[in-house]
């Protein structure tokens, strides 16, 4: 803790604790930075908590505030209670039985049978932080949130699993085999790089359907099995694994699928990592390839369900937001684990 | 078990030929070293041998059997690689153990072989540590533990020492020597460095572009060189060399005819020689000796001397130009920029054909 500390607090040395103007610099930078990164996020949260009054607003505040309300005997609903700022209960805090146009009729809590008369002007309401937990628990409640986290942590999940396997062996076959066409497989693989994914929409949408992968998770699944990007990027760190390795275990009678599962993956972990990373990223928050193979709401990924709130007349701000808390949440615990496997991954491979 | 007979072995690289027919027979038990100057092809015939690299013409067989066609796991050979290759994810026990493991053998009896050959080699203390976490002698150790403890028929090293500083090299090499003797295998032993070849080998094969230019025990390949570039390489420092000619012959000397400098007699009776060959003279640089100008056989001018303590050497020119080593024992008062009078050990000298360079000797 004290190294990661005096690590965020390290200034350009020159020891007397004196900050240079390239301190000053370079703190500032980075603190524009946290907030460019930061602030939409704690909005988010925060936001997340708020009912959906609150969210409506106008000037909207930073922390979710909610009005206090009282039981009281007769009245079978809670009622809003309200600081009388002016007039005939100057300073008397009153609970609102019901509104008639700019007139309220209300009561004092230790007399509810009485009721008076009171300007909607005069009065504000009594408010009180509080984190309207409701939000969420409705998410589980009135919608099938738990099967949408499940449709898409098994997309995830699997497609990563698939991608990996099929991405790491091409890697293999295209840094340590020479055969006749390795350039040409090797190009083609580059090429399609540069191809965007929105130009062969329809035709992969054409085969899936052919296929029958139309609206069923696997659809979603198989057509990213293998990206040009993975292939890459693996070939590229396998190449710096030398050769006289697979040699040494080719003479120790190992074969070649023993060869990659054995030598070659684990060597080739940092690289995995950050392709694995990458891969739950994308998954994860793909929304396009979902949205147009899956029809039925029984297979929607989290991000197909989010965006059902979003309707043409009515969207459900308050739970939309607490929705989309929860998305993020997997995602940000996937990368804090994975970026310290990445570190020691790193550091494993200092040897010859 | 462990013989291994080569046969007009070629390779070639699309249509440049890297081997151009190796013939080489290997005794069971024997050490032999190939040693060359790099690009030589010495550890591509290495790796043709160990089935890594396949061989484009010719035959190889061990114990009797062309395993022309056999992969390298089959052929019942280990090999010790340049960079070592131990397998960096895994301790040196599981380095250890993972040939044996690819072949079924059981648990228990990897564990005591693993336990034997580490104690053999002195890296039991080591079993647990990644080879990262090693020094370049150890890890050299545990990549010859590794060849060690699958019990090979032949052993292939392609280098192993050309990694480790040179004390280290010295007790390694012994060690390599004295593993030899213990398990009595057949090892072929790749090096470009010819002390270790003449220190190791019981039989050096001397390789230049693909072709083995001389094969046999290293002291008749260091007093009979066959060639010029054998007589070259093989001894430190270099052999030196005259150009010239044969002038009068005797039935007991014959005269030689420097390009430059006097003419001088050199006895007859090993060579095989005419009047008028153009011939070029070796001699090594101990095979000299510092004598007054009128008994001298050449006067040469010093470039220069490195004292060494224990021995000297001095480097000179003959008057036109070609350089001359002299090694002498002890220390020397030899200043540079002087001029001394060298006569040459008669017995010890080497006569070459300057057209093809081969030796003269009858």
């Amino acid at each position: 803790m004290a190294r990661v500390l005096s690590f965020l607090t390290r200034t350009r040395g020159n020891g007397a604790g004196k900050l240079h103007w390239t301190d000053w610099l370079s703190y500032g930078y980075l603190l524009c930075g946290v907030l460019l990164m930061f602030v939409p996020v704690i909005w988010l949260g925060l936001s997340s908590f708020k009912t959906e009054a609150d969210l409506q607003r106008f000037p909207p505040r930073l922390l979710p505030m909610a009005q206090e309300t009282m039981v009281l005997p007769g009245y079978d609903e809670p009622l809003p209670l309200y600081t009388i700022t002016d007039g005939e209960y100057a300073g008397e805090v009153l609970a609102q039985v019901r509104r008639i146009g700019i007139i309220a009729q209300m009561v004092r809590p230790d007399a509810p049978t009485e009721r008076l008369k009171v300007n909607i002007k005069l009065r504000e309401p009594v408010e009180k932080f509080r984190l309207a937990t409701e939000n969420y628990t409705e998410l589980f409640e009135k919608f099938n949130f738990a099967l949408y986290l499940w449709n898409s942590v098994f997309i995830t999940a699997t497609a990563t699993a698939i991608m990996l396997l099929v991405n790491s062996m091409a890697a293999f076959a295209l840094s340590k085999y020479q055969f006749r066409g390795s350039n040409v497989v090797l190009g083609m693989v580059i090429g399609v790089l540069m191809v965007p994914q929105t130009v062969v929409l329809v035709p992969l949408f054409l085969i899936s359907k052919e296929l029958y992968l139309i609206d069923s998770l696997w659809g979603v699944i198989i057509p990213g099995a293998a990206t040009p990007t993975g292939v890459f990027l693996l070939r590229q760190y396998m190449l710096t694994i030398p050769d006289e390795i697979l040699d040494a275990a080719r003479m120790d009678k190992a074969s070649e699928w023993k060869i990659f599962w054995r030598i070659i993956l684990p060597l080739s972990a940092p690289a995995i990592a950050v392709l694995a990373i990458l891969a739950i990223m994308w998954r994860w928050n793909d929304f396009l390839w979902p949205l147009i193979v899956l029809s039925d709401s029984d297979k929607f990924t989290l991000q197909l369900a989010l965006n059902t709130f979003q309707g043409d007349l009515n969207t459900q701000w308050s739970n939309l937001l607490a929705m989309t808390m929860l998305v993020l949440l997997p995602i940000a615990l996937v990368f804090v684990f994975l970026q310290k496997y990445i570190a020691t991954g790193i550091a494993s491979t200092g040897g010859k | 078990m462990g013989q291994l007979v080569l046969k007009d072995v070629k390779k070639s690289y699309g249509s440049h030929e890297v081997i151009k027919g190796v013939d080489l027979d290997i005794e069971k038990g024997d050490f032999c070293v190939f040693v060359g100057p790099s690009g030589c092809g010495k550890s591509t015939l290495l790796r043709m041998i160990s089935g890594l690299e396949p061989i484009t013409g010719g035959t190889i067989s061990i114990d009797d059997a062309v395993v022309n066609d056999v992969p390298a796991a089959d052929r019942g050979l280990a090999m010790v690689f340049q960079s070592y290759a131990l397998y960096p994810h895994m301790s040196v026990r599981q380095n250890l153990s993972f040939g044996l493991e690819n072949i079924q053998t059981p648990k228990a009896e990897i564990a005591a072989k693993v336990d034997e050959v580490s104690k053999m080699l002195q890296i039991d203390p080591l079993l647990e540590r990644k080879p990262k976490d090693l020094s370049g002698g150890q890890r050299q150790r545990v990549a010859i533990g590794r060849a060690v403890v699958r019990e090979p028929t032949i052993f292939l090293f392609d280098e192993p020492l050309s990694n480790l500083d040179a004390e280290l090299r010295v007790d390694m090499r012994a060690e390599i020597a004295g593993l030899h003797k213990r398990l009595g295998n057949t090892m072929v032993y790749v090096t470009h460095d010819q002390v270790e070849a003449m220190t190791m080998a019981d039989k050096i094969a001397v390789l230049r572009a693909g072709v083995v230019e001389q094969f046999g025990a290293p002291l008749d390949i260091y007093n009979k060189p066959e060639n010029l570039f054998v007589a070259g390489f093989i001894g430190s420092p270099k052999m030196n060399f005259l150009e010239g000619a044969v002038g009068t012959v005797s039935a007991a000397e014959f005269e030689f005819v420097p390009t430059s400098g006097p003419p001088f007699m050199l006895d007859h009776a090993s060579f095989d020689i005419e009047a008028g060959m153009k011939v070029t003279l070796g001699f090594r640089p101990n095979h000299l000796a510092v004598v007054e100008a009128d008994k001298a056989d050449m006067t040469v001018s010093v470039r220069g001397t490195e004292q060494l303590g224990g021995e000297s050497f001095v480097y000179s020119n003959t008057p036109d130009g070609a350089a001359l080593t002299l090694h002498l024992s002890g220390q020397t008062s030899i200043e540079p920029g002087t001029e001394i009078g060298l006569s040459l050990d008669r017995a010890l000298c080497h006569l070459f054909s300057t057209q093809t360079g081969v030796s003269l000797r009858s």
